[in-house]
């Protein structure tokens, strides 16, 4: 090696230092940085809010029904008596636990499947992508009520039910996405010398598609935040006593004209937990240079 | 009035901020005057600024840039300073442009006569239901056949040609006095090329309109234009009558570039100009070019040289113009290894016929109709060890569909591939084994599409070590660094991303990748025509080394036949899908070819003022092969009779092992 | 031409039938059937059997699958658990209503989603677009409930000005549910501009951005020109594709709207039909949307197909 030594580096740094650059691009981002903040300030009352609330969120006050905001119950009292701010900080807890457990996992299932399809091709595509449209076709909520209703509505029915329902989408923009990539030059060069499909995946694929993937998780986090808080709306998430904005909002509702602020912390709450993750996908996918707002809204 | 200039560029310079939010020059210190009816070419290579000019003579310049210093004037009248309304009146009317590719340049949703209409309707007086008429009169003006079938065809439903001939069509609608052409004939292929300058020449002394002609291609510029202005790196380097600069350029840098193209005369391979051009804002306080320059000296790498007038009448950005004699590279131009062509077989290709048409469940059951001519049909050629086989033909000729055949990537529908020895090879790459596959290694067209641009060269380099040969840690770091030597790549290259190399560099990582399996077969997708003409001489002086040392079998496509006269020692013509002619290199650019050879080569544009193109078969481009007899029956301009429609014709051979597929006798095709 | 459309037309039918197969899988395979609903849970035995027999619940998979979907595809779904209501004259009525609900969104919300996404894609990261744009993403955001809550917050709490919730029955005429209907189509516009909008914001963009919009300004092409004739036409095609899905999912997937304002819609019926475990009326309903939604989609597919002469002459030559 005419007598220059070359010491061997870390040939995958680049990829590391991209990903650090783009949450540097993201954060400066007007869209990324509230994002971020909102993403980050409820992660922080999620995990700490135990310790953070005033009051247990099942102790109840039967003196103090609807009470309006005092010293004492910043926000008042809800119609058992219990702290409306107690229960607003704690609220997003079981909601984000569900989600955060439940998108790695649709994305993994989703992602992959559909890398697979989109390489394979032929009959299996064609047939695993007839049962994918089907399954969009189910009304959006609904499947999710009736598997609730029938096995329950612990985590662990929530969290694979969610994963399994949001994957199917997910099958749909990874297979479009690895299309883009299998037509083109280097996946056809490895094919060409011989690499196993695993490998192609792995190597060639994969990393084509993780922007996308990115971009499509984030998203899918936002959308999925809501469906949880629908559920809880309507009676089919998070049992009672347990906190749950969309719940509170739901039991709240009832006596809006009574006492309003009971009904306005947990919406706020639950609205820029939404809106900040929403946020940062948005700036993600502008940083990434990927369109997300011309994926359709499945 | 005659004395104005219709254009009138002084001093302009055009730049952007970058993201330090300094101003980077795109453009700098650039003046151009054309008089009525004169026509200037604009060359360089991409990035030069050369589009950048044209189209602020429009006064239009692309998002993010923006006007520095100077003024552009159109008819005496500073274009950065009329009204919106002044400048929808002017442009498409006295100043209409030509755009490289019109397929995208023409609204998709807008029949063509609609369009034209428009056109007529916006930038001439006349009532609107002479509309019409005019625009059959026009499309007929710029040689369509049909006008009135074209009027009412969707910009995608006409070739690459005929969208190119609407273009020219709809800029004369509004009767221009200037026109400005932007790289018109870039993406089509020489038979069309030819013929749309051939069109846009007549209608130049027809008309006398003035035209700015922005080129890469110097046979383009050589054919078109009087005068010359070579750019580099948003500079002009040389301006001159173009004779003088196409002859004796009086700048190290166009001198080089001449050098760089190779020539369908000269069977030698072109010398690569090294380095490539500063990106803006890039370049030190000294003359742009230095870093390349032979004759560069402490001077030029401290002081920027101004434009200075030279005897001849030239103006010439250079300290040393007076030195360029003494630049004589046209005597290093080497000779190519050649190689014997009789050797043991490499590859042989036995009647192999491939077909995209693949009949899918629907078509089976709702249409019983019979499946068309095979895309690739009848391929009979064998290939020596260590020979360079040329593959020619236009777009559509199936060169690229043979070499993914023998890369196992496309079943044939019949025939076979055999290796040395004789021994068939599977069709799919996946019945292949890994030492069959190791042996045949391919490189694309285009690096920006053949390298993963997630992976690191080391990684891509890794690919074929690991899995050829196993290796891993440093005896994989030091072989990869080793393969990046011998394509002149430093080590400091392995951790790099593809995005951070230049074009040529990429393509070297290809070829370093191909070259790892340490193949027997290398096939090369008209690698070069992604590449700059500089940068092109370079990976074929590569090539050649690497054949040297290696022994290596190349089979090469490409359309352009300098290219592959330049490294073949033989040579084969395509004609859609079907072989017309083959054997070696010399004899098929020789005297006696093959009537469509014959075509090609007469289209072919030189870079010298005074070499001319014959026109002779038409540039209709045909969708699929006919069913019976001579694949070139429909646009042969020697074609004898009925029997070119039905039989198919016999192979007859020349001299040397050189075979020709026609029905006219040899004697007779060498008097043509 | 003519081989494409039969193309399509058959896959619709077989995602049709998946679906149907994946209800009726899906209904067997969760615990419980009709049976167990009306008696209760811990019904057993004697009781239990006899029901399972009235119903035929007793015969195999298949046999109840071929039954049920041959009725379905006549349009006779059953009756409900409770053995009396026909499905089909109830689902019949709801899908009035939902209609009435959805046609109040389109109406208003794809003309002005459309309007919105064109000025803020022509006037990009200008402050008409930032406005619109910031507002989309709140609108999409905000859970339903949310903005119904803060509506009847405002419009019906505060300034008295519309009802809070419907309480006009299912079966009452179209006219009777104005103005109760409007809160409810307010907030389903919201969602739905919001989505349409950012949608063809992004593909005005991208065609204003394009080559052949550049070379009509080149050609002399006044802006407007250029905007209504050259880059619209391209620009609003993928347009269609989203309203569709919009149609489906005001349609189908409006279970939240029509529970917050009580809105008898098919929303509110199968909310209902989960509650009551009335499985019969739950796979009616999927069944029907199912339907919609593959109708809607294909319907808007061939529109585009027609529409775009790039796709049209592809397929004509491809025969």
């Amino acid at each position: 090696m005419s007598g220059m030594s070359v010491q061997q580096m870390d040939v995958r740094k680049p990829l590391f230092r991209r990903w650090l650059g783009i949450l540097f691009e993201v954060a400066r981002l007007p869209s990324g940085m509230v994002g971020l903040f909102l993403v980050g300030a409820h992660l922080f009352f999620a995990i700490f809010s135990p310790w953070l609330a005033p009051y247990d969120y099942k102790a109840l006050d039967s003196g103090l029904i609807l009470g309006l905001p005092t010293a004492e119950h910043w926000l008042g009292t809800d119609h058992l008596g219990r702290d409306v701010l107690s229960r607003m900080m704690l609220g997003g807890r079981e909601a984000l636990l569900v989600c955060a457990m439940a998108i790695p996992i649709t994305m993994i299932w989703g992602g992959l499947t559909g890398v697979y399809l989109g390489l394979r091709g032929g009959w299996a595509d064609e047939v695993v992508m007839r049962l994918v449209d089907a399954f969009l076709a189910l009304p959006g909520i609904l499947p999710l009520m009736v598997f609730v209703a029938v096995l329950g509505n612990g985590n662990e029915v929530l969290t694979p039910t969610l994963a399994f329902f949001f994957g199917i989408p997910v099958i749909r923009v990874a297979r479009a996405a690895t299309h883009d990539v299998v037509a083109r030059d280097f996946v056809l060069a490895s094919r060409a010398r011989g690499h196993s499909r695993l490998s192609i995946m792995r190597r060639e694929l994969l990393p084509n598609v993780f922007d996308v993937l990115m971009v499509e998780g984030a998203m899918r986090l936002s959308w999925m935040l809501l469906t949880f808080s629908s559920l809880s709306f309507l009676g089919f998430g998070v049992s009672p006593p347990t906190p749950d904005w969309g719940q509170s909002i739901s039991e709240a509702r009832v006596y809006m004209s009574l006492a309003p602020w009971g009904v306005l912390g947990p919406m706020i709450a639950l609205s820029t937990l939404i809106i900040g993750v929403n946020l940062t996908a948005d700036a993600l996918a502008k940083t990434l240079g990927i369109d997300r707002s011309k994926k359709a809204v499945v | 009035m005659s004395d104005t200039p219709i254009i009138d560029i002084q001093n302009l310079s055009v730049g952007f901020t970058g993201r330090a939010g300094t101003t980077l020059p795109v453009l700098r210190d650039v003046s151009l005057s054309l008089k009525r009816g004169e026509c200037v070419g604009i060359v360089g290579e991409s990035g030069s600024g050369k589009s950048t000019l044209a189209l602020a003579a429009m006064g239009f310049l692309k998002g993010g840039l923006r006007k520095l210093e100077g003024r552009v004037c159109f008819d005496g009248e500073d274009m950065f300073a009329r009204t919106r309304t002044e400048l929808e009146t002017i442009r498409g009317g006295k100043l209409g442009l030509i755009p490289q590719n019109s397929g995208q340049a023409l609204t998709p949703t807008l029949r063509i006569g609609a369009q034209l209409i428009e056109a007529l309707r916006l930038h001439c007086d006349l009532p609107d239901a002479e509309h019409e008429p005019r625009a059959i009169d026009l499309l007929g003006q710029v040689r369509l056949p049909d006008p009135e079938v074209i009027m009412r065809r969707f910009p995608h439903e006409l070739s690459g040609g005929q969208q190119q001939r609407v273009a020219v069509a709809m800029a004369l609608a509004g009767e221009p006095e200037a026109l400005l052409l932007d790289e018109p004939t870039t993406g089509l292929d020489v038979t069309t090329q030819a013929h749309i300058l051939e069109l846009l020449r007549d209608l130049a002394s027809e008309r006398q309109v003035a035209m700015v002609f922005v080129s890469h291609d110097l046979g383009v510029i050589a054919r078109t234009c009087s005068r010359v202005l070579v750019m580099y790196a948003g500079e002009v380097v040389l301006e001159g009558p173009s004779r003088e600069v196409l002859r004796k350029p009086l700048h190290p840098y166009p001198h080089g570039l001449i050098a760089s193209i190779p020539r369908l005369k000269d069977p030698c391979l072109p010398v690569a100009l090294d380095g490539r051009p500063p990106s803006p804002g890039g370049g030190g306080p000294g003359c742009a070019f230095a870093n390349r320059c032979a004759l560069a000296d402490d001077q030029c790498r401290t002081t920027a040289p101004s434009l200075v007038k030279t005897a001849c009448g030239s103006l010439v950005r250079c300290f040393h113009h007076d030195q360029i004699g003494t630049l004589s590279n046209t005597i290093s131009r080497r000779e190519p290894a050649h190689h014997d062509s009789s050797g043991d077989d490499a590859l042989l290709l036995h009647e192999l016929a491939i077909s995209y048409h693949r009949s899918g469940l629907f078509d089976r059951l709702f249409s019983g109709s019979e499946s068309p001519p095979n895309t690739v049909d009848e391929i009979t050629l064998s290939i020596a060890q260590g020979e360079t086989l040329g593959l020619v033909g236009e777009s559509g000729s199936g060169k690229s569909t043979i070499l993914k055949a023998i890369a196992g990537l496309l079943k044939p529908a019949t025939g076979q591939i055999k290796v040395a020895g004789g021994t068939p090879l599977p069709a799919n790459v996946e019945g292949r084994r890994p030492e069959q596959l190791r042996r045949i290694q391919m490189i694309f067209q285009n690096p920006d599409e053949s390298l993963n641009p997630r992976q690191t060269i080391a990684e891509i380099l890794a690919q074929p070590l690991r899995l050829y040969y196993g290796l891993e840690g440093q005896a994989l770091f030091d072989r990869s660094v080793e393969l990046l030597d011998t394509v002149r790549l430093s080590a400091h290259y392995m951790d790099r991303l593809p995005s951070q190399l230049s074009g040529g560099e990429k393509q070297r990582v290809a070829v370093a990748r191909a070259f790892a399996a340490e193949p027997e077969i290398v096939l090369c997708d008209e690698i070069t025509s992604a590449l700059d003409v500089s940068v092109q001489a370079a990976v074929l002086e590569l090539l050649d080394d690497l054949k040297r040392n290696n022994d290596t079998t190349y089979i090469f496509v490409s359309h352009d036949l300098a290219v592959v006269r330049a490294l073949s020692d033989r040579v084969a013509v395509l004609y859609q899908g079907r072989l017309c002619e083959f054997g070696p290199a010399e004899n098929v650019y020789g005297s006696t070819s093959h009537p469509y050879t014959e075509v090609l080569l007469n289209a072919v544009l030189e870079p010298d003022p005074d070499e001319a193109p014959t026109l002779t078969a038409e540039d209709v481009v045909e969708l699929s092969p006919p069913a019976r007899g001579c694949p070139f029956q429909r646009r042969c301009p020697c074609k004898i009779g009925s029997q070119c429609d039905n039989d198919t014709p016999p192979w007859q051979e020349a001299e040397g092992g050189h075979m020709i597929r026609c029905h006219i006798p040899l004697s007779e095709l060498d008097q043509k | 031409m003519i081989e494409m459309l039969l193309r399509r037309l058959v896959l619709g039918f077989v995602t049709v039938w998946l679906v149907s197969v994946i209800i009726f899988a899906g209904v067997e395979l969760l615990p419980g059937d009709a049976c167990t609903a009306v008696l209760e849970r811990d019904a057993q035995g004697k009781v239990l059997e006899t029901c399972r027999e009235e119903l035929g619940l007793n015969r195999p998979a298949i046999q109840r699958y071929f039954s049920w979907a041959a009725g379905a595809i006549q349009g006779d779904f059953g009756v409900s658990v409770d053995g009396i209501t026909s499905i089909s004259s109830q689902v019949g009525l709801r899908v009035k209503n939902s209609m009435l609900l959805a046609a109040g969104a389109l109406s208003v919300g794809v003309p002005l989603s459309i309007f919105l996404g064109v000025i803020a894609g022509l006037w990009r990261d200008r402050f008409v677009d930032i406005v619109v744009s910031t507002t989309a993403i709140f609108a999409m955001t905000i859970p339903e409930f949310v903005s119904a809550t803060i509506l009847v917050l405002i419009f019906s709490i505060g300034l008295g000005w519309l009802p809070a919730v419907v309480l006009t029955p299912a079966d009452a005429p179209a006219l009777e549910f104005f103005p109760e209907f409007v809160p409810a189509s307010i907030v389903l516009t919201l969602v739905m501009v919001a989505h349409i909008m950012r949608m063809v914001r992004s593909s005005v963009i991208e065609v204003m951005a394009g080559d052949y919009v550049q070379m009509a300004t080149l050609k002399g092409v006044p802006y407007w020109r250029i905007v209504f004739r050259h880059a619209l036409p391209s620009a609003l095609l993928p347009a269609i594709n989203v309203v569709a899905l919009t149609v489906a999912w005001l349609l189908g997937g409006v279970v939240v709207v029509e529970v917050v304002f009580n809105y008898p819609g098919l929303g509110r019926m199968a909310i209902d039909a989960i509650s009551d475990r009335d499985l019969p009326v739950i796979q009616a309903l999927v069944m029907l949307v199912a339907a919609v939604y593959v109708g809607v989609n294909l319907l808007a597919d061939l529109m585009t197909m027609f529409l775009n002469p790039r796709l049209r002459t592809l397929h004509m030559r491809s025969k």
